[in-house]
């Protein structure tokens, strides 16, 4: 069990600094995930854990011990690559015991573990086999499996299942969670894939360009996105934002259409951007959406088009007609509204008004 | 199914590979051919045409005491350059690899010994070795008669296998780094995290994924060995002292072109040019199958 502190962590490549001052704390025992676009700066930041790239400025501690100038193995963490890594010339048990052999273990002792490991991953049929004679999801249990024998501290991933069939890909991704609860290690896993990132975290951290847009459990980061950024990437399909201006302090106007919020206490006239999530627009007549397509997906279909100007979404219970509709009406309900401010992109959260306003307000 | 341009004119298809065909013969199937009539003709004394003799010549190369120490001569020869060749290339490879300050500097430096002619390099290595100035001549100033390549023979083939390895690092280097840039950098990354050094990694990682690459040198390094030599032995040594460096390719030399032999010069040559062709077809058939991962 290790807590990793990240305090004040860039990146640079010669004059171009691809992560800008990231600070976070990952528990002990955490299954942390690190969510972003592709190129956000994700893989470098769990290389910088791992060792294999230099930090150019601040710390990253394991244990409480920082590890900045520690080489890879003595930072007790073991990584399962994209591509997997294995060693082609090697076979399935020398991948898996390799660590071991580097240590020095005895060649029984060796042995031993390896069968261990291969047996809790079902590879023990394969152990003679070269990883070129092995499918996707085989060769990606070796490399669980090379990650596993030393028993470390700390386990990365960097896009594990990204290689992998969708079916595949649901079941590897359950077995890398029960492997996580089993060993007790700090895991910290690297994906674009929000799906994979709900169903594994403890706790998600939102990457953009570089910074930490949010951090927080998936129902927070789902619930209460902390910026525009993180309204617009959480979601299948994203929430929609919408621009606007503040006409009342629970009032705001997109285009021509006036629209109640929670309670903001911003100043008339100034522009916020509303989000409000597919799934929580309401079916109730108010306003019109101007169809442009419709996605059917079985168990609900997704109706796109534009509103006011500003491209929707609205989300629908399944429907046996196929055919397109010109308009569809509905309405958002205030508790569902997410601000956001147009010019920082950050979260505006409601003034309680059950509580009393500060004095100065 | 490989798809290819197909001439329906088989005039013009010749027209174009005439040139090419044209090369070919002139300098390589008709020196050749001439060769094979020198080795199995012997001239008479006092001119004529060509009597032919059967493998007379043949016979007389296999008797000869002489030759046989040549070829055991450039076996060691070609065995001892490639390995010092390879092995230093593959140190160079090695470090240029992992890029370190100033390797790109490093880089074109070490490929430059192989654009010197071979006759050039002789004439540097003579230069640097010689037993009078220089380095040695320090060294033999130190300790009398230490170093003398003109008399003590074992030095002045391993004088001539150093030039031959320092020519011919620059290409191996070349290659190996080739080999060494393709490995997956991914994997050598895993290898580090397993908790392998840097010369682990090298050893267990980095090597063995060249094999390939190695096997390929040897084979042409060997083959340079036995005929690319000559310039540097012609330079450095003419083949003494004593014929301590008389390797079969500058036997070749003497016999025929020395002693004005020139049907037993042809037949030793026809039989390099037979343990070149075996090397070869071994490379092709075993090698460039055997070694490979994927
Ligand atoms: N060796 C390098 N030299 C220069 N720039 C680099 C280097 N490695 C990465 N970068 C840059 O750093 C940024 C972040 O790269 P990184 O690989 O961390 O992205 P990522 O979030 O993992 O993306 P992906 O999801 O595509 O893997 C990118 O803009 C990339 O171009
Ligand atoms: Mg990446």
């Amino acid at each position: 069990m290790s807590e990793i502190s990240i305090r004040g962590v860039m990146k640079s490549y010669g004059r171009n600094t691809v992560i800008h001052g990231v600070d976070l704390t990952i528990a002990a025992g955490a299954f942390a995930v690190i969510l972003g676009p592709s190129g956000c700066g994700k893989s470098t930041l769990l290389r910088m854990i791992a060792g294999l790239e230099k930090i150019s400025k601040g710390d990253i501690a394991i244990d409480g011990k920082v590890v900045n100038k520690l080489e890879p193995r003595e930072r007790g963490c073991a990584m399962v690559f994209q591509n997997y890594a294995l060693y082609p010339h090697m076979t399935v048990a020398d991948n898996i015991g390799y660590a071991l052999k580097v240590a020095g273990v005895s060649k029984d002792e060796r042995a031993k573990r390896v069968n261990e490991v291969a047996k809790s991953l079902a590879l023990t049929d394969y152990l003679g086999r070269k990883p070129s004679e092995l499918s996707g999801g085989q060769r990606q249990r070796v490399a669980m499996g090379r990650a596993m024998i030393r028993q470390p501290k700390v386990f990365l991933y960097d896009e594990p299942l990204s290689n992998l069939d969708a079916k595949l890909r649901v079941q590897m991704r359950a077995e890398i969670r029960k492997l996580h609860n089993q060993l007790g290690a700090t895991s910290v896993f690297v994906t674009h894939d929000q799906v994979e990132a709900m169903t594994l975290a403890d706790q998600i951290i939102v990457m953009n360009a570089g910074r930490v847009e949010q951090v927080g459990t998936p129902s927070e980061v789902y619930r209460k996105p902390a910026t525009r950024f993180v309204a617009s990437f959480i979601g299948a399909p994203p929430m929609n934002l919408l621009e606007a201006k503040v006409t009342g302090r629970t009032e705001v106007a997109i285009g021509s259409r006036h629209l109640m919020t929670p309670h903001h206490g911003l100043a008339n006239g100034q522009s916020l951007i509303v989000g409000v999530r597919p799934e929580d627009v309401s079916s109730i007549s108010g306003e019109t959406l101007n169809v442009s397509f419709v996605e059917e997906l079985g168990a609900q279909r997704f109706v796109h088009g534009t509103f006011e100007g500003q491209d929707f979404v609205v989300q629908q219970p399944p429907s046996d007609s196929s055919d397109k509709p010109a308009t569809v009406v509905f309405s958002i309900r205030p508790e569902t509204i997410h601000l956001f401010d147009a010019a920082s992109g950050l979260r505006i959260e409601p003034v309680s008004v059950t509580a009393p306003a500060p004095a100065f307000a | 199914m490989e798809k290819r341009v197909t001439f329906s004119n088989y005039w013009l298809a010749g027209l174009f590979i005439a040139p090419q065909l044209f090369l070919v013969f002139t300098f390589f199937y008709w020196p050749t051919g001439q060769a094979l009539y020198w080795s199995l003709t012997l001239e008479p004394p006092f001119g004529g045409g060509n009597q032919f003799v059967g493998l007379q010549n043949f016979m007389a190369v296999f008797g000869d005491a002489h030759y046989w120490d040549s070829v055991i001569r450039s076996l060691v020869f070609a065995l001892g350059t490639t390995a010092i060749s390879v092995g230093f290339a593959t140190v160079l490879a090695l470090f240029a690899d992992r890029g370190l300050f100033g390797h790109s500097i490093f880089k074109f430096a070490y490929f430059l010994p192989y654009a010197v002619p071979a006759a050039a390099v002789g004439l540097a290595f003579r230069f640097t070795f010689t037993p009078d100035a220089g380095i040695f001549g320090a060294v033999n100033h130190i300790i009398p008669g230490l170093w003398d390549p003109s008399r003590n023979g074992g030095q002045a083939l391993f004088m001539i296998m150093l030039g031959q390895a320092w020519k011919m690092a620059g290409y191996n280097f070349v290659f190996l780094l080739a080999g060494l840039q393709s490995v997956p950098r991914s994997m050598i990354e895993a290898a580090a995290m397993d908790g392998a050094g840097v010369f682990r990694r090298m050893r267990d990682m980095q090597m063995p994924m060249i094999t390939p690459t190695f096997f390929f040198l040897f084979v042409i390094n060997i083959t340079d060995s036995f005929v690319d030599s000559f310039g540097m032995i012609d330079v450095m040594t003419r083949g003494g002292p004593s014929r301590a460096t008389e390797l079969m390719v500058y036997k070749i030399y003497l016999d025929g072109f020395e002693a004005k032999d020139y049907s037993l010069a042809a037949a030793q040559s026809m039989l390099l040019m037979l343990l070149i062709m075996v090397m070869t077809i071994f490379q092709f058939r075993y090698v460039e199958r055997r070694v490979h991962y994927n």
